[in-house]
């Protein structure tokens, strides 16, 4: 390989995580994640919701996790925005939207979101005391097998999180029987 | 040659641009992979009017140009200049933006499919889940299109998609996972999601996963081809737009430019799903038999086979204009024709002599040019069988009812895709 290859690979592997990449994503999500909460319609909201999952998705990328933000993309973008709007579409959105909002909710919103702006300050104030000084550069090529060697473990040893993905895994399957035996009365 | 250039040229490992990281090439791909894709698009729309006319005994489009063949130009001519109608009572902005999100979903995936070791824009680790789980981004394109027009039929349309759609991605996830877990059937025991890296364990295991354990990636084939029919909403299980019970489904308030977006993103989604059953069940960019014949004299056999799949085109254009009827009426249509058949028979040539001198050749430059023609040729030529069944289907099947499509999908093809994923994976670990 010669050295004009050699920096044609490092160079292909720095630009995607620019600063430039980040602003652009982050202020999409930002953007986005506003307009799901001021828009009147429903569908307007979903897809704007769509959008910032789309944008955390390129965040994810951004810092070599690909798996996760495959994942991202199948279950959220693609199944579970999928069925949200299959439920908004059913809803008479013209009378929802000229109807007065009932839940006076937004004293507790008010606090929650001051205690995530806490965390927030305080995780970026601290943040050189919190977090490793830079991230131990994972290779791409193998990072689905690292999830999965730590969720199930290797060489028949447990992996690190096993326990915890086989009672997630319960919860999940509790939660599946739930919904088909509240749907349907009659089994 | 600037060095961002010819720096990719002159890697001597043969690797995706996207891994070599030069964006000139990736964006050279992306051209040509959009361009042939279009062209591809087009030239289906012409094979799918005159095949179908052909199975119902008819001509089909016979009067633009010799054949019909210029029919897909003037479609596309009209379609440009037609009105392009948004109705008063549709939400205009997502009525504008919901053929566009079908059209990216289809093309995104374009930047992961193998047609060859190094002809792809990237290989990506997750490559299979992001071609999944972008194409399924599609559907969205559909519903927000069908809810945007406010009116009935397109919205019954959506839901049907929408319904259909999530059923079906099950039964073809749990295929596509069967076919992943032979990746992992080598000596590290580690498997692979990547598209290229899932060709190439089908050739270091010597067989397509389709024949592998038999009957076994035989069915996961099944599944995922019967599914990926009802993923692209084609007939049989066109329910979204059956224009029987729904005029047009999702886009009858559609016309003009962006009712042909909606063309193009189905039919481009109809390749990419081809590809992803090509790459996961037969043996990707791979000829037949590439373990058992491969001496160079064999490659150079292989390597004939561009160039005279084409000289075949030009020969059944030849005999066209050799029928067409001798009226002075046909006359410009037969030196149309003719001019389309020496072109064919021109390309013919010209991968006939790449193919010959490629052999030849020792600079690298030339044989990976060459074996990067035979790859894109075997891979395209498996595609197109898929394109072609896609429209024998349509013309053979008659459309199911809606109830017994979901009955298909949940009680049919998710248990039998489940026992199929359980058996293959029980046999893999007893066979290794």
């Amino acid at each position: 390989m010669n050295p004009a290859m050699n920096s044609a690979v490092s160079a292909g592997m720095a630009p995607v995580a620019t600063p430039w990449f980040f602003y652009v994503l982050a202020g999409l999500a930002v953007i986005s994640g506003v307009l799901v909460i001021t828009r009147r319609n429903a569908v307007h909201s979903a897809l704007a919701l769509i959008v910032t999952l789309l944008a955390v998705t390129g965040l994810y990328l951004m810092l070599y996790a690909p798996f996760v933000a495959a994942v991202q993309i199948f279950v959220y973008a693609g199944g579970i925005m999928l069925l949200f709007l299959f439920v908004i579409m059913l809803v008479n959105i013209e009378r929802s939207s000229k109807e007065r909002r009932f839940n006076r909710i937004w004293p507790v919103g008010l606090a929650a979101a001051c205690a995530l702006l806490a965390l927030f300050v305080s995780a970026f104030a601290k943040g050189k005391a919190l977090f490793p000084d830079r991230m131990m550069p994972l290779p791409e090529s193998s990072n689905t097998q690292q999830i999965a060697t730590k969720l199930y473990g290797e060489a028949g040893r447990m992996g690190e999180y096993t326990f915890a993905f086989e009672i997630a895994s319960l919860l999940l399957l509790v939660a599946i029987l739930g919904a088909v035996i509240m749907t349907k009365k009659k089994i | 040659m600037p060095n961002f250039i010819m720096s990719y040229l002159n890697s001597k490992d043969a690797i995706t641009p996207g891994a070599a990281g030069s964006q000139f090439w990736a964006l050279i791909y992306v051209f040509i992979i959009f361009a042939g894709v279009s062209v591809a698009v087009m030239a289906m729309n012409w094979l799918e009017r005159k095949a179908l006319a052909h199975f119902q005994v008819r001509l089909g489009p016979m009067r633009v140009g010799p054949h019909g063949l210029l029919q897909p130009f003037a479609d596309a001519l009209k379609l440009m200049l037609k009105e392009d109608i948004i109705p008063a009572e549709a939400d205009q902005f997502v009525f504008w933006v919901a053929p566009l999100i079908g059209l990216l979903a289809a093309f995104i995936v374009y930047t992961v499919i193998p047609f060859g070791p190094s002809q792809a824009v990237s290989d990506m680790n997750i490559g299979i889940l992001f071609m999944l789980g972008v194409s399924s981004l599609g559907v969205l394109g559909i519903v927000v299109a069908g809810w945007a027009s406010n009116s009935h039929y397109p919205l019954i349309g959506a839901l049907r998609s929408s319904a259909q759609m999530v059923s079906y991605e099950v039964a073809m996830g749990l295929a596509v996972v069967s076919a992943i877990l032979m990746t992992s059937l080598n000596e590290k025991g580690t498997g692979t999601l990547s598209m290229i890296g899932i060709v190439q364990a089908q050739q270091q295991q010597g067989v397509w996963f389709i024949f592998k354990f038999f009957p076994l990636g035989l069915l996961a084939f099944v599944i995922f081809a019967i599914a990926m029919i009802a993923e692209t909403n084609r007939a049989p299980f066109d329910m979204a737009e059956a224009e029987s019970e729904l005029t047009a489904g999702y886009h009858t308030e559609y016309s003009g430019l962006r009712w042909s977006l909606f063309m193009l993103a189905e039919y481009a989604a109809m390749i990419a799903v081809s590809s992803i059953a090509v790459a996961l069940w037969l043996g990707g960019w791979m000829r037949p038999f590439p373990n058992l014949l491969h001496a160079p004299a064999w490659d150079f056999i292989f390597s004939l086979f561009p160039g005279l799949t084409f000289l075949g085109l030009a020969a059944i254009a030849f005999i066209g204009t050799a029928r067409m009827p001798a009226h002075s009426f046909f006359k410009i249509q037969r030196i149309g024709l003719a001019v389309f058949a020496a072109l064919l028979g021109f390309l013919a040539l010209l991968l006939l002599v790449i193919a010959v001198a490629g052999r030849s050749a020792d600079t690298s430059l030339a044989a990976r040019f060459n074996e990067g023609i035979d790859y894109v040729y075997w891979f395209v030529l498996k595609v197109a069988v898929f394109m072609y069944l896609f429209i024998w289907y349509r013309a053979t099947w008659p459309r199911y009812r809606f109830d017994q499509l979901m009955k298909i999908g949940w009680k049919v093809m998710l248990p039998i895709s489940l026992g199929v994923l359980v058996v293959t994976a029980i046999v893999g670990v007893i066979v290794s």
